[in-house]
């Protein structure tokens, strides 16, 4: 029964990283990323592992975006902060503040 | 990485030892727990851990009866880190001392849940079986300490199901980050048990209100996951995400599974004490036997739902029906399910259950550990 209700989406000066319990590695046996949290596996595709390495705490939302750019020829705005805001309401982004 | 077409396992449930200092009646261990007393030595916990990350496992949950029990417990955790692996302790808290908490924060361990009874020591300690509450309360709140994010277990039965609101008060005074309110699976001790324990369809649903009204009020603060009695759904849950598809477990004595229940089953046994587990979730006839969809009779095998809840859970089918292969009796479209039903209503007319004595889980005085 997991809630619908969307969670405050935070605005582009925020400065990602991933919650304490939530780790990000890379995978061998399946040559991707993944996300590990307590109760999930998330195995990411290479541009979702590429916005997750560069949520350091120290960039902001909206750096994220320009830095992506300069790697991809294609990068959906939208895409990306839907992936940040949807990761954020499960809790495995914090967003740091300045 | 797995081959032959099979995909690779993400998780692996570690049940160290079947020891425990509680004495629950919902338990879903085995009643047989003497039975598995030759526990793994540490080098062979070690071993099983580097086989499981080369065949793909990801996380590693370390669960029991109760695994702070096992001494090397931190030894256990720091080879998991090193291999990568994502460590999730599952504990009653009981032994969580400070010095031990610190042990395994040390060692790498990602995550803790805490297993709770109730919201208050009376009621909470008649069901655990053995005064534990306030140690509990305690552990928890050196979880948050030591800056560990905290997800508190509470499984839901007949005798907790109307303390909902006031366990998830204590949970948010505890600053949980999360919250696991799951029925009762009715294998093992619980299934002994399932007269006094099944909650009536009154009990469901206020509880059903309370969950939802509680998820607007703490939202973004603490997750409450509510996992529904599969005995009052329509349809089965889909165990393990599938049999031998996503997850296995190995049992204190070496024996593998493709769910911690499924030494109930009249299957051939695997162990890691004679196979490697590459072969074992690949190969064995154990895991082989239900994988996917082919062995499933009708209604199963024309069922649309097939790939969803793959039939449902073998175990039950075989405790309920006699007959591993059968759909899972909760499943209103099952032949069997006559003996779902059955134990519903007379949760609902409450009669048998009103007398029904809870049988505590006992673990055998005599035993053997390394
Ligand atoms: S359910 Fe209770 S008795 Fe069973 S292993 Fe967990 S804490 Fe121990
Ligand atoms: S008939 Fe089988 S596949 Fe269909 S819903 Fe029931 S258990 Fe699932």
């Amino acid at each position: 029964m997991r809630s619908t209700v969307p969670v405050q989406t935070a605005d582009g000066a925020d400065r990602p990283r991933l919650a304490r319990h939530v780790r990000l590695r890379f995978d061998p046996a399946r040559g991707r990323h993944v996300l590990l949290t307590p109760e999930a596996v998330t195995v990411l595709n290479g541009t979702g592992a590429a916005v997750l390495e560069l949520c350091d705490g120290q960039r902001t939302r909206t750096e994220i975006v320009a830095a992506l750019r300069g790697r991809y020829d294609s990068v959906d705005d939208d895409e990306v902060r839907l992936f940040l805001d949807r990761l954020t309401a499960r809790r495995c982004l914090e967003a740091g503040r300045g | 990485m797995a081959s032959a077409g099979v995909d690779a396992p993400f998780g692996l449930l570690a049940e160290l030892t079947y020891r425990c200092p509680l004495h629950c009646s919902y338990c879903s261990n085995p009643l047989d727990l003497a039975a598995h007393a030759d526990e793994l030595t540490t080098a062979e916990w070690q071993r099983v851990l580097a086989e499981a990350r080369e065949l793909g496992v990801l996380q590693l949950h370390l669960s029991g009866g109760e695994p702070l029990l096992r001494r090397d417990l931190a030894e256990i955790v720091q080879c998991a880190a090193e291999l990568g692996l994502y460590t999730n302790l599952i504990t009653s808290a009981l032994g969580l001392t400070p010095r031990r908490a610190e042990q395994l924060l040390a060692a790498g361990l990602d995550h803790v849940q805490i297993s709770l009874q109730a919201d208050e020591a009376a009621l909470a300690d008649r069901l655990a079986g053995t005064p534990s509450f306030e140690r509990k309360l305690v552990a928890a709140r050196l979880v948050k300490e030591l800056g560990w994010p905290l997800t508190l277990n509470v499984v839901l039965h007949r005798h907790n199901a109307d303390r909902i609101a006031a366990i998830l008060d204590l949970a948010e005074q505890l600053e949980a980050d999360r919250i696991e309110l799951a029925h009762t699976q009715y294998y093992g001790w619980a299934l002994r048990n399932r007269a006094g324990l099944l909650p009536s369809r009154a009990q469901l649903e206020r509880a059903q209100g309370v969950v939802r009204a509680a998820h607007e009020r703490l939202q973004g603060r603490m997750e409450v996951i509510y996992v529904l009695p599969d005995y009052h759904s329509r349809y089965p849950k889909p165990c393990m995400g599938g049999w031998g598809r996503r997850q296995l477990t190995v049992v204190p004595d070496g024996g593998v599974l493709p769910c911690p229940t499924a030494h109930t089953l009249p299957l051939p046994r695997a162990s890691v004490r004679e196979s490697s587990l590459a072969w074992i979730w690949e190969s064995s006839p154990l895991f082989r036997r239900f994988r996917g969809t082919d062995w499933m009779p009708d209604p199963c095998r024309s069922c649309d739902r097939r790939e969803l809840d793959f039939g449902g859970c073998r175990c039950q089918a075989f405790l309920l029906t006699g007959d591993a292969a059968r759909t899972d009796p909760v499943c209103h479209l099952s032949p069997d399910h006559g003996l779902v039903a059955g134990a519903v209503a007379a949760a609902d007319e409450g009669a048998r259950t009103r007398d029904a004595v809870l049988a505590p889980r006992l673990y055998p005085a005599a035993r053997r550990s390394r």
